[in-house]
């Protein structure tokens, strides 16, 4: 499955200042994989030390949270749309 | 009914059938009406509990100076109690956020300290530990770590809810500081254990480019300390070409909200398109007055998008 992930400013500078790149994978967890072979740096943003992902970092398929999905084993389709966010607060 | 003070018109807000707005014939929408409070936004209820539980066990003394960091309608529902009350404010702000809330904040007398808008909220929330800590003399209620907050709405929005609606299937508000969606999602969960609860944000990530790292990230404690993992069903975002698009449908039925409330509608409606049949009850945490600024229901749309990729509107 090819889709394309959406990244934050934060990690632009990782993926030579896109703000889009094209990823492969069956899963979100294989997505991330795909995205570290690609861009080595965005590891230490993407995952946590026990290999799950980041805390401060909210994943979304078609802007749905995969926290309340199937995590990491998250299923993805051809032509989706994958967001990384940083965690953040309002109010 | 005669009232003896403001602060006894927060809360017991209006539940509306939105249902015209519904995309199934078979789901109900619920609104419940949060810009009715007198402060203008859902905020009037956390910050009332904030501010009188910490009276009650001594935490806040007459004429101590309170602090508190907000995209807003905290800030806002603060200052107002703090000025009924008789308390000076201080409310750390991140710069981006649309002119009239600052301008709310001066109505009530509040002191404004600013922070860059490219650090979001988490700035904003960081400067105010920073400032909290140096002046520990100052009360600070944090309301992201502060349980009278998720009480305000367990105590008080939840019942509401419950009287008005037991039939209840999905509980659907914006996440800000968790608040609201704990302490309503406990109650509601309490009482039915099949009501869903689903939580909406705005893709405001996009917009800390000051971020220098995720580790500036955060979680509210209000969240972790509630189990928020386990007690959200789903939790979507919104961007802010739909939450306009639907807080300009909100006017058909004849209300005017904030733009978070016309994200709150587009999570609601897509809740309503994935189900059979059922009631969602949705907050609408505020009304339009504050956004008049950003042309949201007047300008082009795509003029009004790229606006409000640049506020902080939850």
């Amino acid at each position: 499955m090819s889709v394309t992930v959406r990244l934050p400013t934060v990690m632009r500078a990782h993926a030579g200042g896109q703000s889009e790149v094209r990823a492969e994978g069956g899963t979100i967890g294989e997505v991330v994989e795909d995205l570290i072979r690609q861009f080595p740096n965005m590891a230490t943003h993407l995952r946590a030390p026990d290999g799950g992902l980041h805390r401060f970092v909210n994943v979304y398929v078609n802007d749905e949270d995969i926290r309340y999905l199937d995590s990491l084993d998250t299923k993805v389709d051809d032509g989706d749309e994958i967001s990384i966010l940083p965690a953040v607060a309002g109010g | 009914m005669l009232y003896g003070s403001i602060l006894d018109l927060i809360g017991d807000t209006p539940l509306l059938d939105v249902s015209a707005l519904s995309p199934n014939p078979r789901v109900r929408i619920l609104a419940k009406l949060e810009g009715q409070n007198p402060g203008g936004s859902v905020k009037d209820r956390p910050a009332k509990a904030m501010v009188e539980e910490a009276e009650k066990d001594g935490r806040l003394q007459p004429g101590q100076t309170i602090l508190e960091s907000s995209s807003g309608n905290t800030g806002i529902a603060l200052a107002m109690i703090a000025k009924v009350k008789g308390y000076p404010i201080k409310v750390v702000l991140p710069e981006n956020v649309s002119v009239e809330r600052r301008q709310l904040l001066e109505v009530w007398g509040a002191e404004i300290i600013t922070t860059p808008g490219s650090e979001g909220s988490n700035g904003a929330m960081r400067r105010a530990q920073a400032l909290a800590a140096e002046h520990p003399d100052w009360f600070f209620p944090y309301q992201y770590g502060n349980p009278d907050n998720p009480k305000a709405h367990y105590e008080g929005t939840g019942p509401e809810i419950w009287r008005d609606c037991p039939e209840v299937t999905h509980f659907v508000a914006g996440l800000g500081t968790a608040g609201t969606l704990m302490g309503v999602g406990r109650f509601l969960k309490e009482r039915n254990p099949e009501v869903q609860v689903w939580a909406v944000e705005p893709p405001a990530g996009e917009m800390v480019d000051g971020l220098k790292s995720l580790e500036e990230g955060y979680i509210p404690e209000v969240f972790l300390d509630n189990d928020g993992f386990a007690l959200l069903d789903a939790k979507l975002i919104v961007r802010p070409r739909e939450s306009i698009e639907w807080t300009r449908r909100l006017t058909d039925v004849g209300v005017f909200a904030g733009i978070s409330s016309g994200a709150a509608m587009a999570a609601a409606a897509k809740c309503a398109e994935r189900i059979d049949e059922g009631v969602i009850v949705v907050i609408l945490a505020d009304g339009g007055w504050k956004y008049l600024s950003t042309g949201a229901w007047t300008d082009d749309l795509d003029v009004v998008e790229e606006r409000a990729k640049r506020v902080i509107y939850f």
